[in-house]
């Protein structure tokens, strides 16, 4: 297998080939068929990305030359896939989750149509392709495409029911928050092309130390606004709630598992410029928690299931940043990765519930279906306990490090992320007890109908389900007798300076027990409060603000929104009837005026068409000779 | 003789064509004042060929045949011209019972 690199670009072309295959034989290909090619397609990417995985764990990384994708006069992007640890780690989450999730959707989507069906495999297969391009590409243009690509897909798959008005709504919220952020990761490349010459990664990186610190962190400013764009933190986090609009598999691939973490990735990617401006990481640290905390103070009074996830996965993603804020990049990668394991877990058993329950989506007329759908009970709870960070499942580990290491760089920073991860495990608690405890809220209809879901939904929760439970362990800390595989394997992609924080013990001790008493009351509480027989999901007061979001989409509305619309209702009626309009009539009456002094000429009088000829010809011969050269 | 000479003669014949074009309203007067502007075009190709085949004979004995070889084109065209010109004014004068152009102004209406 010593050539296994020169097969990288089948990593991405398979899933794009599968796009191709179910968008133009959509109306022609059964249900099976286009479920299989979708499947099919991302399993060997998954089973090539494995061996990429395996060669670069044995061999380190490499960059594949592909092809030279724009070549101008001293300045060059060549079409070159870098695989390293960082790459081939996203490669494995995004192949092997986006199976799992392929898989998953055979059956979860099997009501629709077949060319509706073919369609939705389509812009699934389309995202793969675009996320891969994403992590694959080695400067920042292949990476900007990917960008670009995955927010398209997005898009298109929020939308997918394009029938309803508010979904497509949705759709084009996420677009145009996605290219607010887009814009500014745009000049931030374009500022590289101005100072550096080039946007290869290596390159870049290179010549960031020769550089004034007041520059790099303009550009890490800019990189960082594209990536809280698509990464959904403050202040463009309101498109990610919205987005659930899409189907709930959809919300697990993209609006949890992957596609939101490409701004993480961007930033581990790019850490060596993240690194030498210090301004930057504390923006960031602290939009960051601000986004954990908001995020999860919201989720806690949602009614919709998936809007709770969506906002924890907002929430999720602050952690991130935090962790990124204060220099742990490969701290935040490995909770990109256990967020992928038990984000999707907990999406997939939402869509479960909601199959169960028919369209169902509001808790609060749920309730006691732990005894009629178990499988999913059972996996939705591993996703919550891991999700709340109980001992030694992955969320506990990663959130751990993440703590960690924000005690390290700050005390107000590590307690506002205690102050989140309390949060993250009520609102979480609540969502399991309204859903899964207490007495049935809903018709006798209904409870009849509640259903467990098939095998290939259930199988893909089985497997995240233990993903989520073991997928810590490979970076537990020494105390527990684990050892950071992770931070090692990473090592050559991320090298930081000083090397990761490891806790000492009686903080991991403090940290386990904290843990647990907290869960304990934590749990004790909800289930009090929530696993009850009637709920009405009305709230008053501050509560109210908070079920509100906090108002922020009608703050947006009111000072963004609204002058734009303002602005541009006035330049409508200036440009278009003012200046356009007077164009266009002006020509048109400049010709009429013309033609109506030309027609005189017309006179069908030989003689002086004649007259005219010859004065023509002698004008003709007199200009010749007066501007002889 | 000079060549002078030719080109003033030229000259002057393509001056009365026009003029004749111009200022004539009978269409075969018109026909003829062109036949002539055809004909001061042959005048100088034909004397001009002359002189430079006097010049360059001693290097190419075929030197400015070339001008000679146009005038047979020229007489060709004005000959097919002349069969359908005159066509033309036969034509108009079966309709209008003139051959005064001015009543050539129908199209307009």
């Amino acid at each position: 297998m010593k050539n296994i690199f020169q097969l990288v670009w089948l990593v991405p072309l398979l899933p794009f080939a599968g796009f191709l295959l179910n968008g133009l034989f959509r109306k022609k290909l059964s249900k099976s068929l286009s479920g299989l090619i979708g499947c099919a397609t991302i399993l060997g990417a998954f089973a090539i990305s494995v061996a990429l995985f395996m060669e670069v764990k044995s061999s380190g990384g490499q960059v594949v030359h592909l092809f030279d994708f724009i070549a101008v006069k001293g300045f060059k992007i060549p079409f070159d896939f870098q695989v390293d640890a960082l790459s081939s780690l996203f490669l494995l989450i995004i192949t092997g989750v986006g199976f799992l999730i392929h898989v998953y959707s055979t059956s979860y989507m099997h009501e629709e149509t077949s060319d509706h069906f073919a369609r939705y495999f389509a812009y699934l297969n389309l995202f793969v392709f675009s996320m891969l391009l994403l992590v694959l590409g080695a400067n920042f243009v292949i990476l900007f495409i990917g960008w670009e690509g995955v927010g398209l897909c997005s898009y298109l798959l929020i939308g997918y029911w394009f029938k309803n008005t508010d979904y497509t709504n949705a759709a084009k919220k996420a677009f145009i928050m996605n290219r607010i952020g887009d814009l500014g990761f745009l000049l931030a490349v374009f500022w590289m092309i101005n100072q550096f010459g080039t946007v290869t990664f290596s390159e870049v990186f290179a010549k960031v130390g020769g550089t004034p610190v007041m520059i790099i962190t303009g550009m890490t400013l800019l990189l960082f606004v594209g990536a809280t764009g698509k990464s959904a933190q403050i202040p463009l986090y309101t498109w990610l709630p919205d987005a659930m609009a899409g189907p709930t598999p959809v919300s697990a691939l993209i609006h949890a598992a992957t596609m939101v973490t490409a701004g993480v990735y961007m930033i581990a990617r790019s850490h060596v410029m993240f690194s030498a401006a210090p301004i930057t990481m504390n923006v960031i640290a602290i939009i960051g928690l601000a986004t954990a905390l908001l995020a999860g103070t919201i989720a806690l009074y949602q009614n919709d299931i998936k809007k709770v996830l969506a906002y924890s996965t907002v929430s999720q993603l602050g952690f991130m940043f935090l962790a990124i804020g204060v220099g742990a990049y490969t701290t935040a990668v490995f909770h990109v990765m256990t967020h992928a394991f038990f984000k999707a877990l907990l999406f997939l058993g939402a869509g479960s519930v909601i199959h169960a329950m028919g369209g169902e989506q509001d808790i609060t007329k749920m309730g006691g279906l732990s005894k009629k759908i178990p499988v999913t009970y059972w996996t939705f709870l591993i996703g919550v306990l891991a999700i709340s960070g109980f001992p030694f499942t992955s969320g506990f580990v990663s959130k751990d490090e993440i703590l960690l290491a924000a005690f390290e760089h700050s005390k107000l920073l590590f307690w506002g992320g205690v102050a989140g991860a309390i949060l993250t495990a009520f609102y979480m608690f609540r969502l399991l007890n309204l859903t899964f405890f207490g007495k049935f809220r809903n018709t006798e209809e209904k409870a009849h109908h509640v259903h467990e879901s098939s095998a290939s939904m259930t199988i893909p929760l089985a497997v995240l389900a233990l993903l989520s439970l073991v997928g810590g362990l490979i970076q537990l800390p020494h105390i527990f007798g684990g050892h950071p595989y992770l931070n090692e394997f990473l090592a050559p992609a991320v090298k930081i300076p000083g090397g990761e924080a490891e806790g000492a013990a009686t903080t991991e001790y403090m940290l386990l027990g904290g843990t647990v008493i907290g869960l304990a009351i934590i749990y004790f509480i909800t289930r009090k409060l929530y696993a009850v027989d009637a709920f009405s999901g009305v709230y008053e007061g501050f509560r109210k603000v908070l079920a509100n979001k906090w108002y922020v989409d009608e703050i947006y509305e009111a000072i963004i929104v609204k002058p734009i619309r303002w602005i541009g209702k006035k330049v409508v009626l200036f440009t278009e009837n003012e200046v356009i309009d007077w164009i266009v009539n002006g020509v048109g009456k400049g010709v009429q005026l013309a033609s109506r002094q030309l027609r005189l000429v017309q006179s069908g009088q030989v003689g002086s068409y004649v007259l005219l000829m010859v004065i023509s010809i002698l004008v003709f011969f007199a200009v010749q000779f007066l501007f002889k050269k | 003789m000079k060549i002078e000479y030719y080109l003033y003669l030229a000259i002057a014949l393509f001056c009365i064509g026009v003029v004749g074009v111009l200022t004539r309203r009978n269409a075969i007067i018109i026909f003829m004042c062109i036949e002539l502007m055809l004909n001061a075009a042959n005048l100088l190709l034909v004397a001009l060929s002359k002189m430079y085949h006097a010049a360059g004979v001693a290097q190419n004995p075929m030197a400015g045949i070339d001008g000679q070889l146009f005038v047979f084109f020229i007489m060709v065209v004005a000959a097919a011209e002349v069969s359908v010109g005159l066509a033309i004014i036969v034509m108009l004068y079966r309709n209008t019972h003139s051959v005064d152009i001015n009543f050539l102004n129908r199209l307009k209406h």
